[in-house]
Parts: structure tokens; sequence; C-alpha cells
């Protein structure tokens, strides 16, 4: 009976290590759809920003963490996913401030629209670079669609189990080993220019039968209000700027986030009126028909951005900060390297 | 609750832990409560359903208990007074009222089951003849069919009738009934257990067993081997077939039949496995409902195998009955009389037969396809019976090639092939549909196109390599069990043990179709 016990001990141990190998070769490493490896990206580089970004693809590709390092010597992250919802965002935040104490946070306010989960591919995009936490816990609690279940996230073969027959090389490379970091401090390069066909330049986005931003979306942003406040970081708002009526950033809306500011006392950038001013060019500065920014008008924006930061809210220059300024440096080449390698590949 | 979800196995593993925690005497208490919570995640209606089987079942079972009883007191106080044609008069009149109980909660239960399943269907069927006489059609009902009735509807009655019989006895704990009508794993599809071989072991004392609740585990993960890998995949294919039938005649049609047969023979022993698994890791032997159903060589024998507790039901309790009532006997007279005895002697077993396939087809759906499918192998089996001679004379003409193993081979594949034919009414679910489809298998010769055709059935290549080894695997082992009890052997080598098992598993977890992507399926027999 003994040694039967023991064969089953053993047995059992062996089962739970060829498993944990199959996982960590079935788990998504994110190759060709950089956007699921962002979040996990930001363990390597936190505790050290003055400044957190975060939101959805508004922000991983129209915030540069590098030019506001080279210009204004901001230390900043931006922590966003594709479709990263509002509660997504705020625990996130959560978990970021627990590792450190910026002295803003800036939330960009598209993903207010939505009140309810999305699509199980984003979910997961956000959630599975997440460190384990009550945040995390929580995070995934508030964003499971109807087919999914807590324990695929748990044990994430259940999820990607389907992956076996379309493993690559990169899977048995990176199963053990951290792959390259595809952002810069956050930010997803894209060099590509691609403007809006001139006969869709005008339309604008269409009409919806209720324009009320939904209440649970803007509980969140409340809590993450209340989160700010507690933990001494100013929260302010942005929204990115957008030229396509594909994804419309209605009056309706605009006007209930400006309440909401001017009632909490928050600050609000809508960069959308302020594109003029900012040099943003739609026929170079977008690559994908004005939906979002390509490198061209993330750094303008940026810059733009950089500067009332400084000015507005107090963001010091930290370049005198050796330790940190040799960080951020290696961070600056390595965006200027990747810039030109990617302008060359043109 | 899914037998393939996760809630289901955390339903398992907390009632497999409190079963064998709790005082033995608890232990029946404790499983009808499970089966009852099982079954309201059905949906809390399905309750009154299965609550009025049980109630109306054991008032009738009691009732007719107490006439026995008193029928006996009587005979026993009048041994004396009454002479040999009294006592059969007496008995004779007993039983008629016995009868008379038992036909009411005949009717009531087997009258619930008709009204919710095939009332859609007699609307249908009504509407098409008002229709033709230009009436207004009827709305047609959307009723509720609580899973599993028609399984736990025949259990019951074939409870009721053993009663009568008096094959077994009528429960005199309401409770005690209520779990052998609810047992959970059977609720799903069957196997349709006799309260004779059930009842005892449900409510015995059961102390934990290693190797029973090892053999159990093993069977459970068989099962899932099976419905996961095996039939879930399949489904995807199927369904690009089924969605539009049309567009896949000829060498298509062999293909679906050949898929559904897999499909359907995964899923449905799959589900079965897992069911006696978890009857047995809680120390109960539930009747087993498949025999290598594939290896049969003949219609008969095929129906000896496959979903055998559903067959015998139909043979105990409608077969042999009808084939005894008066209207039969004076049938059988008749038919002698005028036809001959070679001849009249077959009527009323003919008829019998084709009465109870036709019950058989309709238990399967309320459909004409299936009527048509329970119809066409009544007509096979009738065929085969007549031809029997036949079939004796070239078998003492040619013994060594009847005996041969690819002679058994062949008539294997022939009856697998027919079997498969006949339960495409089964998928198609539209008879004319069916036989223009049969028909193309001779008329579309569109063979070439078979290769490029199934990588555009929702499956890729490596889809249907993992498909053909699952269904190697179930082949070998399928094979082995008919030579030996494969978990007997491997009990005392538990490292092979472990190795196999540990490789079932993950192969289920890597392999399995289940999860965010696939959709996941019902299993078929769930709908009956």
């Amino acid at each position: 009976m003994k040694k039967r016990i023991l064969i089953t001990v053993c047995a059992l141990l062996v089962l739970a290590l060829v498993l944990g190998l199959c996982q960590a070769v079935l788990m998504p490493k994110y190759r060709e759809n950089p956007e699921g490896a962002l979040i996990g990206e930001y363990y390597a580089e936190a505790g050290e920003h003055d400044v957190l970004f975060v939101g959805d693809c508004e922000v991983y590709e129209s915030i540069i963490p590098a030019v506001l390092w080279e210009e204004y010597g901001i230390s900043s992250y931006v922590r966003g996913s594709g479709q990263q919802l509002v509660w997504h965002s705020y625990y996130l935040l959560r978990e970021m401030l627990e590792k450190e104490t910026p002295k803003a946070v800036v939330f960009n306010v598209l993903a207010l629209k939505y009140g309810e989960p999305q699509s199980e591919a984003f979910n997961r995009m956000t959630l599975d670079g997440m460190q384990w936490s009550s945040s995390k816990v929580q995070a995934i609690r508030a964003s499971m669609t109807e087919d999914e279940q807590f324990l695929d996230y748990v044990f994430p073969l259940l999820r990607f189990h389907s992956r076996i027959t379309e493993l690559k090389g990169e899977d048995f490379r990176y199963a053990f080993s951290e792959p390259p970091a595809v952002s810069h401090s956050g930010y997803l390069m894209q060099t590509g220019v691609a403007p809006m066909s001139a006969e869709l330049a005008d339309i604008e986005g269409a009409r919806l039968s209720d324009y009320t931003l939904p209440k649970t979306a803007m509980d969140y942003l409340e809590r993450m209000r209340l989160l700010c406040e507690e933990k001494g970081a100013e929260l302010i708002l942005m929204k990115a700027p957008t030229n396509s009526w594909a994804y419309w950033w209605y009056e309706e809306w605009e006007e209930q986030i400006v309440s909401y500011a001017e009632q909490n006392g928050l600050r609000y950038y809508n960069f959308i009126p302020l594109c003029g001013e900012i040099g943003i060019d739609w026929s170079r500065d977008t690559y994908d028909g004005g939906v979002h920014l390509n490198v061209y008008g993330a750094e303008k924006l940026t810059s733009y951005f950089g500067e009332i930061l400084q000015s507005e809210h107090g963001i010091a220059d930290r370049r005198a900060d050796t330790e940190l300024s040799e960080r951020w440096q290696g961070r600056v080449e390595r965006y200027h390297t990747d810039k030109e390698n990617r302008e060359g590949e043109k | 609750m899914l037998f393939t979800s996760y809630g289901f196995i955390a339903f398992l593993c907390l009632l497999f832990v409190a079963y064998y925690f709790v005082p033995k005497r608890w232990q029946w208490g404790l499983l009808l409560a499970a089966s009852y919570i099982f079954y309201a995640f059905a949906g809390w209606q399905c309750l009154i359903f299965i609550a009025v089987t049980t109630v109306s079942a054991y008032a009738v079972a009691r009732l007719m208990a107490r006439m026995a009883g008193r029928e006996s007191d009587y005979l026993a106080a009048h041994r004396d007074s009454m002479d040999k044609e009294a006592r059969k008069a007496y008995k004779a009149k007993a039983k008629k009222r016995r009868f008379g109980v038992l036909l009411c909660g005949l009717v009531l239960n087997f009258g619930i089951l008709a009204v919710l399943k095939y009332t859609a269907f007699a609307v249908f069927n009504l509407n098409s003849a008002l229709t033709a006489f230009g009436a207004e059609p009827l709305g047609i009902p959307d009723l509720l069919l609580p899973m599993g009735i028609s399984f736990y509807i025949f259990q019951t009655m074939g409870y009721l009738i053993d009663v009568y019989r008096g094959k077994t006895q009528a429960e005199e704990n309401f409770f005690r009934l209520a779990l052998f009508v609810s047992f959970f794993p059977q609720l799903v599809q069957g196997p349709i257990s006799r309260h004779g071989d059930l009842a005892a072991q449900l409510y015995a004392p059961h102390a934990f067993d290693a190797r029973g609740f090892t053999y159990g585990l093993q069977r459970i993960l068989w099962g899932y081997f099976k419905k996961l890998v095996i039939a879930d995949r399949v489904l995807v294919a199927m369904q690009t077939m089924l969605d539009t039938p049309d567009g896949y005649r000829g060498v298509y049609v062999i293909l679906l039949i050949l898929l559904y047969s897999v499909q359907i023979y995964a899923d449905f022993t799959g589900g079965i496995d897992i069911t006696v698994g978890v009857a047995q890791c809680l120390g109960i032997r539930l009747a087993e409902n498949f025999d290598h159903p594939f290896s049969s060589r003949s219609t008969k024998e095929y129906w000896r195998r496959w979903h055998i507790t559903m067959g015998s039901w139909f043979t105990d309790y409608v077969f042999y009955p009808l084939s005894v009532t008066r209207p039969m006997m004076k049938l059988s007279k008749w038919s002698r009389r005028v036809l001959g005895n070679t001849v009249g002697k077959r009527i009323p077993v003919y008829l019998a037969t084709i009465v109870t396939w036709f019950l058989t087809g309709l238990w399967h759906g309320a459909g004409w396809n299936f009527i048509v499918w329970g119809l066409l192998n009544c007509a096979v089996i009738l065929v085969s019976q007549e031809l029997e001679p036949l079939y004796a004379r070239f078998r003492v003409k040619f013994p060594r090639l009847t005996a041969s193993s690819p002679y058994g081979g062949f008539m294997a594949v022939r009856t697998f092939l027919l079997m498969g034919l006949f339960r495409s009414l089964d998928c198609y679910r539209d008879v004319g549909l069916t036989f223009r489809l049969w028909g193309s298998m001779l008329t579309v010769w569109n063979w070439g196109e078979l290769g490029s055709g199934m990588m555009s059935l929702g499956l890729t290549l490596a889809d249907w390599i993992i498909l053909a080894g699952g269904v190697l695997t179930v082949a070998v082992v399928s094979r082995l069990t008919m030579r030996m009890d494969i978990r007997e052997r491997l009990y005392d080598r538990p490292v092979l043990s472990w190795v196999l098992c540990g490789g079932l598993l993950l192969a289920i977890l890597l392999f399995g179709a289940y999860g965010v992507g696939y959709d996941a399926s019902q299993f078929i027999y769930n709908q009956f």
C-alpha cells in the first residue's frame, strides 16, 4: 500500500510538471499580435515613474515615454492594451499603485463608452500579462464574458490547449525565457502611414440611440479617482486625437466627461480639437486611416502633452538623477534604433 | 450542469469527499440531495415533473402492493371455503383491479411524456392536414422538455410494471424511491436501470474501496476522452455539412455517415462511461449499455449490443406483453386458421415487432425521421429473419468461408454501414432530404474532391490526424476489452497504469475540443 501511495504521489508530481511544461509552451507569446505582450512588460520597469498612462490603444499608440524623457525628463509608463476597458484600467492602476507612487495618472476616456465585457480575446490580452494579485483576481471577475470561466485564467492550458496544432518555434524558444520587449515603456510603435481616404474623411459617426455613458464605466472612473486621491496622485483625463467616423467621439460624451471633470476638480484634455495646434497632419500622422496615430503623430502629441504635464501639473525634470537617467538613456536609444530600423524596412 | 463542465467536476469532487465522510447510513440521503441539486441546474421547473413522476409512482406502487397484500390475506383466510375455480376467478379479478391502478400510473406518466415531447410534432402534422384543406394552421406550442425525461419515466414505469408483475417489491420509503428515480449520473442519458438491479445498491452503505474508485475514475477519464477528443471534434465537420446538406452530396454523404457513426458512438458511449464511472466511484454498479456494437454481424446482434438497456426495456415491457395481449392472441388464431400455421404464427410476432420499433423510433424523437429509422431497422430485422433458412443453408454449404475472420469482418462492416446509413436520418432530420441524399451516393461521383473537401469542413489536417489517432486508440482499446479486463490488468501495474492514465488525461487536456473557441455540445442522448 505504501508503495502504491508513493507511486501515486510521484505520478501526480510528474503529471503536474508535464502539464506545467505544456502550459508554458502553449501560452501565446504574442509576437505577431504584440498588443497581448504589453501588459506583462511593465514589471521590468515598475517603481520609477512620475506619470502613469492607462487606457486602450489610443494611449499605447499615442504617448511615447521615451520622448517624454528625452524632451522633458519625465519618467513615465503607458499601461494599456487593446480594447482595455475601464475596469481593466482600474485594476491595472491599483496594481501599479501598490508598486509605485506617481505624481500623476493619465486616463484616456474612450473606453468609458463600454459598460459590458466585450471580447474574450482582448480580455486575455490584458489579463494574462498581469501578475497574480487580488487586483488580477478582481479584474478577471469584472471582465469575464459569458463564455469565460475563472478556472481558464488560473490554468491557461485549459484555454490555450487548442494552440497545440499551431505551435511555432517562438512558442518553445520563449516558453521559459522572457521574449524581447515589443514596446517602449508601454508604447507600441507604428511607423506605417495610411491616411483616411478623401471620400471617407468628411463622414461623421453614426447617430446612437443613447449617448449616456454606461453607469458601470462611470463607477469605475469614480473608483479610479478615489484611488488616485488615496495614493496622492493627480488624476488627469485625456482623449487622444482621432479622425475617423469609425471611432467617433460624440459631443454628448464629451459633455458628460467635461461635467464629471468639473464636478471633481479634474483636468481633462480633449486633443481632437487641438490637432491643428499640436501639428497633427492626418495625411501623414496616422497608420490606419485616422483611427490611431503613427509614431510621427505620437511624437507630436507627446511633445505637446509633455509641455502641459510639466508646466501645468508640475511634473519634475528628473534628468539630473544619474541612475534613472542612465536607465532612460538606454530606453531612448533603443526607441530611436527601433524607429530607424523600421523606417529602413519600409 | 453539463458532464463536460468544470462545475460538474467540482460537484463530483465535493460529492465523493462528502459521500465517504458522512456516516454510511446517510449516504443514500446525500445521493438524493445531490441528484436533486444536479437536476435543479437543468431548471427548477424540471423538478416539478420529476416530483410528479416520483409521487405518482410511489402512490401507485404502494397501492398495488397493498392490494396484493389484501388479496393474499383474503385467499389465506378463505383457503378452505374457496375451490380452485373460485380462487382463480378471485385472482383474475384482483389482478384486473391492480392493472387498473397500474394503468393510471402509466397513463399519467406516459401522458406527461407524450404531451411534453410530442405535442409540437402532433400539431405540426395536424397543420399539414389543415393547410391541405385550406384551414388556418394552429400555433405550434413550445413546451418545456425536462432533461432526461424519457429515461427517468421509462425507468420508473419499468419499476411500476415490475411491482405489478411481482418481480420487485414496492418501495416503502418515499425518499428511497425518489433516489431510484432521480439518481443523477443516469439522469442525463441512461442507462435505463431496473429496480431489482439498482435499488438495493443505492440504499446500501458503501465503504471506500480504492480499487473500485480507481476503476471508476479510469472509466470517467475514458469517457471524457471519447467525448472531448473524438465526438466534439467530429461535430465541427458534421455541422458544416449539415448546415447546407444539399451542398454536400455523393461522397460527402458517405463521409457524413462514417463521421456520424464515429460521433454518436464516442458521444453516447463516452457519456455512459462517465455515468458508469461516477456510479462506480460511489460503489454502485450500473447496467452496461454497450457491448462492442460495431463488431455486430447482423442488425439483430447490433441491437443486442447497442443501447442495451433501452432495447431490453422495449422487449420486456412492450414486445412481450403486446405479443400476449388478448387481441394479439385472437389475431394469432385467426391468421393461423386463414393463412396456415407457417405464415399465420408469424403475423402477431411481426405486428408486435413493428409496433415495438415504431415506438422505439418515436422514443428517440418526435419526428418522422425517427419513425422511419425505427421501421427501417424493423424491416431489416424481419427480412433477415425470413432469410435465415437461406443463410443457414449458405453456412452449411460454405462452412470454412462463413467461419473465417474475413467473412466475419465483412459481415461486421456491412452491419456497420447499414446502421450508419439508417442513422443518417437522425442527422438530416428530414426523410425526403435523406432519401434524396442517399440517392446522390449513386448518382453524384465526386470522389476526386474528397481530399480537398475534407479540409474545408472546419477541421485542419492536424484535427483530422488527432481524430484518426483518437479513433484508432478507441478501436484498439475496444478490441482489447473483448479479450481482457484492462483495468484489472493495470491495477497490479501501478506505474504502467499511471503512465496510461496520465497520457489519457494529457490527451484530453491538449487535444480535447472544449473551452472558449469550441462550441461545447450537449451529449446527443440528452435530448431523448
